[in-house]
């Protein structure tokens, strides 16, 4: 890479100007629609836009595709869920315990499994994903298959709650959204994100290089699984509901990595978006054409994945070309 | 409990055992040739269940009967498959593994969708063919038929694949598993040996689906589960081994047996797991496996 220090500095100032632009686009964005299921459908994306971004740390930036993310969407969704019913601890502060839990489940997780490399890791993922989805659905302390509902009280902005009214959700999820995009784009400047590009594109040159592979690993694991349990606690206050098979599912863990992969992994952009693009998409095909349950919907979404990733491999994003070309760092393997 | 008991569950997780080290070996064979793990594995066997099903509806012929004639039709899916996507999933040049992954996974919902839009999401079975509702008794010991025969038929099938890793093809396979540039070299076609490769893998898998049609439900997610099994399995036995698929094959069926018989039948799955992480612990390549 033959790019100038300074090069690098002005492209991430550009980007940090991009990202405040976009926020103040995006603050406005629902001021002028009415339609409270179009102003759902932003709510989603936002959601799916951070949770992508934290995916895409651990799966884009250091190249461990992970396919048991929704472990840590889970494990945050019913930490704060069950401080707020249980204990009356407020949201706002419950997501402190589900970010650090997230940071925990996924440096359990990684610990064996980083030993892993390619498919290895992704199926042991997978199958950490899967256990914890069965003992979730057996333990009574977290009422098994049943799930936690938490219950409206009152209008508030310390239990997080908003009968109805969609706005408040939109900026609890911009806020949340953004805050993801802000830590990736530090990360990606820091050592940890040289690192990890560098364990991403060659475990055996890094370490030649004094790279410490497994350190930096764990790093994105933690950082990775806290963005992603945050977005868990959200999601249970928006929808009021969590239980196994919405918080823990396998479905769910492709959900969460698939705007990365379809907008760009490993780039800053690409979850935001492939969340703009997918999650719309899929909701709308739920509800045209899915709405009997006959299955059309699905042979849709699956038909669309298997498109978008034989057609742009390296994402949406690269259709920008100008600003790849600038980064200069678009062009890795997975 | 008694020992009659004892042995008769675990003769039935031994049976059930060899279903899943089929599966496993299909999946293990397409990973073992060309680096590619299928996330549409379960959705094989689902297909393979109910073609079975709907040729038992319209034609009666029984599922045993069936067998050549499924298997066929899983080569073909399978040739299908590696040709229109896995080959160009191949080709593409950024992200490769990546794309692979996730282009098996949306086949995958693909498939579960057109099996509800066709199928509707209802559970069927098939309950009157030939195996059905007998049983083979040995003392106080008795198995259902269906199970036995299933268990006898994935054997025969292990031998087979045995059989073929010792012909031609399979060397031609063999030497391209160990590099797949170099076979050009000897006038060995890639592509061909590659779609082979899925054409058997899927074939295997169609094996299973037809002897497990004639005795589990039928429903367009039903292969999820036995793909995540397939997972644990292969990943137990080492990719790439079928040796390594038939015995973890056999421990999985033994333990998800065991667990459902001693522990809790909805936790029987527990079991299979805990093996599994112990096992990434002590040897993360599985018991077979070669690195």
């Amino acid at each position: 890479m033959t790019v100038r220090p300074n090069a690098i500095t002005m492209r991430r100032r550009r980007e940090l100007i991009g990202g405040a632009v976009l926020l103040v686009l995006l603050a406005l964005l629902p001021l002028p629609i009415a339609n409270a299921y179009l102003r759902g459908l932003i709510v989603l994306t936002l959601l799916y836009a951070g949770l992508s971004q934290g995916w895409n740390i651990l799966g884009g930036y250091c190249g461990q595709i992970s396919l048991g993310h929704a472990l840590y969407f889970g494990i945050g969704a019913y930490a704060s869920a069950i401080l707020f019913t249980r204990y009356g601890i407020p949201p706002p502060l419950g997501m402190f315990a589900s970010a650090a839990l997230g940071a925990l489940a996924a440096l359990l997780v990684g610990w064996p499994c980083f030993r892993l490399s390619g498919h290895y890791y992704a199926i042991a993922t997978l199958v950490m994903g899967m256990m914890v989805l069965l003992l979730a659905q057996n333990w009574g302390f977290v009422n098994a298959a049943m799930g936690i509902t938490i219950p409206f009280r009152k209008q508030s902005w310390v239990d997080l709650e908003f009968r109805i009214a969609v706005l408040p959700f939109h900026y609890l999820m911009l806020a949340y959204a953004a805050i993801a995009w802000a830590i990736a784009w530090v990360v990606e400047g820091s050592r940890w994100g040289f690192s990890w590009r560098a364990v991403k594109d060659d475990v055996a040159a890094a370490e030649s290089l004094a790279v410490r592979v497994f350190p930096s690993k764990m790093a994105a694991a933690a950082i990775s699984g806290a963005i992603t349990a945050v977005g868990g606690a959200l999601y249970a206050q928006y929808v009021g509901f969590i239980d196994p098979d919405s918080g823990l599912g396998l479905s769910l863990s492709v959900l969460i990595a698939l705007p990365a992969v379809v907008g760009g992994v490993g780039t800053l952009w690409g979850p935001i978006v492939g969340a703009a693009v997918l999650i719309p998409v899929q909701q709308l095909s739920v509800a045209w054409l899915g709405g009997s349950g006959n299955g059309v919907d699905l042979m849709f979404y699956g038909a669309l994945i298997m498109a978008l990733a034989l057609a742009r491999p390296q994402g949406l994003v690269s259709l920008f070309g100008a600003r790849s070309r600038a980064g200069g760092e678009v062009a890795d393997r997975a | 409990m008694s020992t009659a008991i004892v042995v008769q569950v675990a003769l039935g997780g031994l049976l059930m055992g060899l279903v899943y080290a089929l599966v496993a070996a299909g999946l293990s064979l397409i990973f073992g040739l060309m680096d590619v793990v299928n996330f549409a594995h379960g959705e094989l066997l689902m297909l393979a269940m109910y073609a079975t099903f709907v040729i038992h509806e319209n034609s009666g012929l029984d599922p045993l009967l069936q067998l050549p004639l499924v298997a066929a039709l899983l080569f073909g899916i399978g040739v299908a498959i590696y040709r229109g996507l896995i080959a160009r999933a191949l080709g593409v040049r950024f992200n490769t593994g990546m794309v692979q992954i996730f282009v098996t996974f949306g086949l995958s919902i693909f498939l579960v969708g057109a099996a509800q839009l066709a199928f509707g999401a209802d559970f069927r079975s098939i309950s009157n063919g030939l195996l059905a509702n007998r049983t083979v008794a040995m003392g106080a010991i008795v198995l259902p038929l269906s199970q036995v025969a299933a268990g006898l038929v994935c054997l025969i099938a292990f031998a087979a694949l045995a059989l073929i890793s010792r012909t031609e093809f399979g060397r031609a396979l063999e030497a391209t598993r160990e590099d797949r540039d170099a076979v050009a070299l000897i006038g060995i076609d890639r592509d061909r040996v590659f779609s082979i490769g899925w054409g058997i893998g899927a074939a295997t898998v169609g094996i299973a689906g037809v002897m497990l049609a004639s005795f589990y439900y039928i429903s367009p997610t039903v292969g999820g589960n036995f793909a995540l099994i397939a997972y644990v399995t292969v990943a137990l036995g080492g990719f790439g081994s079928l040796l390594g698929a038939l015995v973890a094959g056999i421990l999985v069926g033994l333990v998800e047996a065991m667990t459902a018989l001693f522990i809790d039948p909805s936790l029987k799955q527990i079991g299979i797991f805990a093996i599994y992480v112990l096992v990434l612990m002590i040897r993360p390549r599985g018991l077979f496996g070669r690195l």
